[in-house]
């Protein structure tokens, strides 16, 4: 969703008191590795993002549920051999929100060089 | 869970901002680091692996003994092991790749006992034909392979025929398969195919006569590396 994006990124370009404000739905430890993760790794299974990031069952569901409400997570829900099958893809606006949020610490990190 | 906590506390972000935004972006690398797969596989470098990989079959084929067909397939090893380093060290700085962290690390960790396990057959065939047992044992294993080991001097010996010849294509072919296709499970998906293609032509040079050994390396670390080299280099940026 590129309304999103280009109003996110508004936001970080105006900074308060040296921080800008942060996206809240990224700017959370759990679901910041969720989007960077799917960034790196591209489609992944609810296991394998749930191992690679040390999460429980309920805290990736509770996190991957909110991300998929922003519409930053798209998920898929399959059977394989009769298992239940669950996979997550990064969409363009979570895409987008990551972009924005590195954006915003890069120019953090510009603000406070000399 | 300790870990379920905003990477930036507001209170943090008043004292040192800057500070909080390279933890974040640190937080981001490693992460990316950890999940991510292997992307500097170096496609070009591939093809030109397997050129160089064709030029010693044809430079084997004419090699009189097994010292000096040995001889050429290890030269040819370690030429490949350099040009594939080099190429993967370039592709890996030009995307800002880790090659000695997370998944590069992986991936040379998943090659590495493969490749041993085959320096240390070829040593072992080698010491077979080179000192033999003090027995006279003959063997045949497939049409054309007759041989009794350890009644002859692998610098004198005609390369057609012996153990060497007809055991080490296949086994160099499976290995590398073998150390590819585990190196892959962190790669991108056009790796561990490669690898399995080297395990089934590995699989079939064994079984296959021995005077078609160079063709079997030339199909192998000539043919696949130039095909999957080629596949690589169009679809993962070089």
């Amino acid at each position: 969703m590129p309304t999103r994006r280009s109003s996110s990124r508004t936001r970080a370009s105006t900074p308060v008191g040296g921080v800008p404000n942060l996206d809240p739905v990224i700017h959370q430890r759990v679901r910041l590795g969720i989007v960077s993760a799917l960034a790196a790794g591209g489609a992944t299974s609810f296991t394998d993002l749930k191992t690679a990031l040390d999460l429980t069952d309920g805290n990736l569901s509770v996190h991957a549920r909110k991300l998929e409400e922003a519409g930053y997570v798209r998920v898929r829900k399959s059977f394989v051999e009769r298992v239940p099958h669950t996979e997550f893809e990064l969409t363009e606006a979570g895409r987008g929100a990551l972009a924005d949020y590195l954006d915003a610490m890069e120019a953090v990190i510009q603000a406070a060089r000399p | 869970m300790s870990r379920d906590r905003p990477p930036l506390r507001r209170a943090q972000s008043a004292a040192r901002p800057d500070a909080a935004a390279h933890a974040h972006l640190r937080f981001i690398r490693e992460t990316m680091a950890r999940t991510g797969t292997f992307t500097a596989v170096p496609g070009w470098g591939g093809v030109a692996m397997g050129v160089t990989a064709i030029a010693a079959a044809v430079l084997a084929s004419r090699q009189p003994t097994v010292s000096s067909w040995l001889s050429v397939w290890a030269g040819e090893a370690l030429l490949g092991f350099a040009v594939g380093g080099w190429a993967t060290l370039l592709k890996a700085r030009r995307s800002s790749s880790p090659v000695l962290s997370g998944q590069g690390r992986k991936f040379f960790l998943g090659l590495l006992p493969a490749v041993l396990v085959g320096v240390a057959l070829t040593l072992a065939v080698y010491g077979v034909e080179a000192a033999g047992s003090g027995k006279a044992v003959s063997g045949s294993m497939s049409g054309d392979y007759s041989v009794t080991i350890g009644q002859y001097d692998p610098a004198t010996m005609p390369v057609s025929g012996t153990v060497s010849m007809h055991l080490l294509p296949g086994l160099w072919l499976l290995c590398y398969g073998a150390g590819v296709a585990a190196a892959g499970t962190f790669s991108i998906r056009l790796v561990p195919m490669m690898g399995t293609a080297f395990m089934v032509l590995g699989a079939m040079a064994l079984l296959a006569p021995s005077r078609l050994g160079d063709v079997f390396l030339a199909l192998g670390f000539g043919g696949l590396h130039i095909l999957f080299g080629v596949l690589i280099a169009r679809r993962h940026g070089g």
